[in-house]
């Protein structure tokens, strides 16, 4: 390709983004309604959920950390605590997470890849040795097992003598994706749904300053969804859980100050700063219209976000450092409570610990060289920006009515209504892609002539993990007291069948127990079955 | 999707599984495979979430398919292909044509071409290119 073919590759700026919003050349003074934006900190909270903004409190700074064995993720987390760092993130191994014993024959190929193995308390007492819980907060990737691991948490808690209402830290603990993008569903979604919420009720109660669940759009967005679908399908899970919560007994001035929320950042700026807006008003409006809250920390709408994820590509890799830092600006923008930013080589191998280190920097630039965090909403009351908040939050409402005429998400799911949509969705952005139609700067316009694009090593494999995770394993069961195991699951299968009762404190009994991981699971699975996924293409 | 309409003759009358093994659950490069090869006129049969090798060449042998496509994203595709194209030897059904998508590192492809893979579709690939090269292998 020579020079001139490549300035004649000039592709089209589309007037239609792709959440469906026809984009204006010019919006007029008259297209601002103030009275529907409020002032920073104040409700419906467009302008941010502190009056302060970022001035108050800066965003959190997450970092990539990597993992391994229990023993060597202890050892990393010590690095990282001496380093300063106060929050650890925990991610777990696939067999963790789907509810297998790494016994299990599906488990075998999976142990200890995609993040540590915890099958049993014992690994979690490795995992936070000589750590005091109650000056750390940790954070765990875990869904469909998330209640089990929540409540072993508190049994390594209890056993290092820490007050359980001294834990801080996040659970990701949100199902409804999981059945739509995300894939590690375990029991059907009506019994899922009991489980959240039995863990978020007692964590209130046990441990009121940890977030039992973030509630994350970032999955169905990187599999295809657009922006303002992302959003809406969040807000409808989010509403699902309210529901549920509120059946089960919960007041909603008292758990909605704990729900929390999780997006991807793409890279169609102000899309994504009206995104952000329009979610957090919309949320604002519904938990104070719908259920007459009143509290405004009830009332607000707190998120982390990730930068990067499905935008960054491998061909000329080094776009991707432009990218992570436009998202990052509209994350800032936005109001984001927590920013992950990825690495620029994380679209075809692990980082390294250079990329890793200049995606902190990223974060770092804007955040104390750029001055963007200085005024809250500095964009605020901008006619184009105004206008678009009002068009996103119409879309969003749109999507989430055609999910409510359906039937509401419980239903569009079990069904794989959802599912269809979004893999449609998903078809749609990849065809658009292919043709150059949706651009994406070196992949497809303004290519390199015969770059080499190299995929590296994704997931760390250490092919003693797994024999060391067994043999660990199988130590445990030869030496716990299976009269207390067997007398713990008895009482979780009838807590499990009694709608009535949490089933959280007899979980933490099971991990006492040293239960495991796939014999609770098994318990469960005994009185609520097994979720059948719809594969209706 | 002209161009699909273009190169729909491609599979027609082609039988294909698109399988899920192991538990990893990002299906939407599954999904979009699935779409994209019954769009071309193939018969899509799609397995769902985490089936054990034996159970995907079960289902491969039972609907008499042409070509199997595996999914894989957890970084566990050596083991998992060597599993399912093992199974299916064991089923005497070796002739079914086995191809894979994901996450797959350039020195793993080549491994995976060793064992028999018809061919290694990753997710910069143009669906054109998974189409028209499904349709050569399977002539």
């Amino acid at each position: 390709m020579s020079s001139n073919t490549i300035a004649q590759d000039a592709p089209e700026l589309r007037s239609i983004n792709r959440s469906g919003i026809e984009v204006p050349t010019s919006v007029a003074a008259s297209a601002v309604h103030p009275e529907g934006i409020g002032a920073p900190g104040a409700y419906p909270f467009t302008r941010g959920i502190f009056p302060d903004g970022y001035q108050g409190r800066l965003w959190t700074v997450r970092q990539y950390s990597g993992f391994g064995t229990a023993e060597e993720s202890n050892e990393r987390y010590k690095f990282l605590l001496a380093k300063g760092q106060t929050g650890l993130s925990v991610a777990l191994d696939l067999p963790t997470q789907c509810g297998f014993d790494p016994t299990h024959p599906m488990a075998r190929p999976e142990i200890g890849k995609v993040g540590v193995s915890l099958s049993n308390l014992s690994e979690a007492e490795i995992l936070f040795r000589d750590l005091d819980l109650s000056q750390i907060s940790t954070s765990f990737t875990i869904n469909g097992t998330a209640a089990i691991i929540y409540a072993m948490y508190l049994a390594v808690a209890d056993k290092q003598n820490v007050p359980r209402s001294k834990l801080t830290g996040t659970l990701q603990n949100d199902i409804l994706k999981e059945y739509v993008a995300r894939g590690t569903w375990i029991f059907p979604v009506r019994p899922s749904m009991r489980l959240i919420a039995d863990s978020i009720l007692y964590s209130n109660d046990v441990s009121p300053r940890f977030n039992p669940i973030s509630i994350a759009g970032a999955h169905v967005r990187d599999a295809g969804a657009t922006a303002a679908e992302e959003m809406a399908y969040t807000l409808a899970n989010g509403l699902a859980y309210v529901e549920e919560l509120r059946a089960r007994g919960g007041d909603v001035d008292k758990f909605a100050k704990r729900l929390s929320f999780f997006f991807y950042v793409h890279m169609d700026f102000f899309e994504e700063i009206a995104k952000f807006r329009a979610g957090r008003r919309l949320w604002a409006r519904m938990m104070k219209e719908r259920y007459g809250v009143e509290d405004p920390k009830a009332q607000h709408f707190r998120f982390g976000v990730v930068c990067g994820g499905s935008s960054l590509v491998a061909p000329q890799p080094y776009n991707n450092v432009v990218r992570v830092a436009v998202e990052t600006m509209a994350a800032v923008f936005g109001g984001a409570q927590s920013i992950f930013t990825c690495a620029f080589d994380e679209a075809f191998q692990i980082p390294t610990e250079f990329s890793a280190e200049l995606a902190v920097r990223t974060q770092q630039i804007i955040a104390y060289e750029s001055g963007i965090g200085r005024t809250v909403d500095p964009l605020g009351g901008s006619y184009f920006l105004e206008e678009h908040t009002d068009r996103m939050e119409e879309k969003i409402m749109q999507v989430m009515g055609e999910i409510d005429a359906y039937g509401g998400v419980i239903r569009a799911i079990e069904d794989g209504w959802i599912q269809l949509r979004l893999a449609e969705r998903g078809l749609e952005r990849k065809l658009d892609t292919d043709s150059g139609e949706h651009v994406i700067v070196g992949q497809n316009h303004f290519k390199k002539p015969n770059e080499e694009i190299k995929v590296g090593e994704v997931f760390k494999l250490d092919p003693t993990i797994a024999a060391r995770a067994l043999e660990k394993f199988q130590r445990v069961l030869d030496t716990r007291a299976q009269s207390a195991v067997d007398a713990a699951l008895a009482k979780l299968a009838i807590a499990a069948a009694n709608d009535r009762e949490n089933v959280m404190p007899y979980l933490v009994d099971c991990c006492h127990a040293y239960a495991t991981v796939g014999e609770m699971v098994a318990c469960l699975k005994q009185e609520w079955g097994e979720f059948k996924e719809p594969v209706n293409l | 999707m002209n161009t699909l309409l273009q190169t729909r003759p491609a599979l027609a009358g082609k039988r294909i599984l698109i399988g899920k093994p192991g538990l990893d659950g990002h299906d939407i490069g599954a999904k979009i495979v699935a779409l994209t090869l019954r769009n071309a006129g193939a018969e899509v049969i799609y397995t769902g979430l985490r089936r054990s090798p034996l159970q995907i060449a079960q289902v491969a042998v039972d609907e008499g398919v042409d070509a199997v496509g595996l999914s894989i994203l957890s970084g566990s595709h050596k083991e998992l292909v060597a599993d399912v194209m093992t199974q299916l030897r064991e089923l005497k059904a070796a002739d079914i044509k086995v191809f894979v998508g994901g996450t797959i590192p350039a020195e793993d492809q080549l491994h995976l071409r060793e064992l028999g893979v018809a061919a290694i579709f990753t997710a910069d690939m143009p669906l054109t290119d998974v189409v028209r090269i499904l349709g050569e292998r399977l002539a």
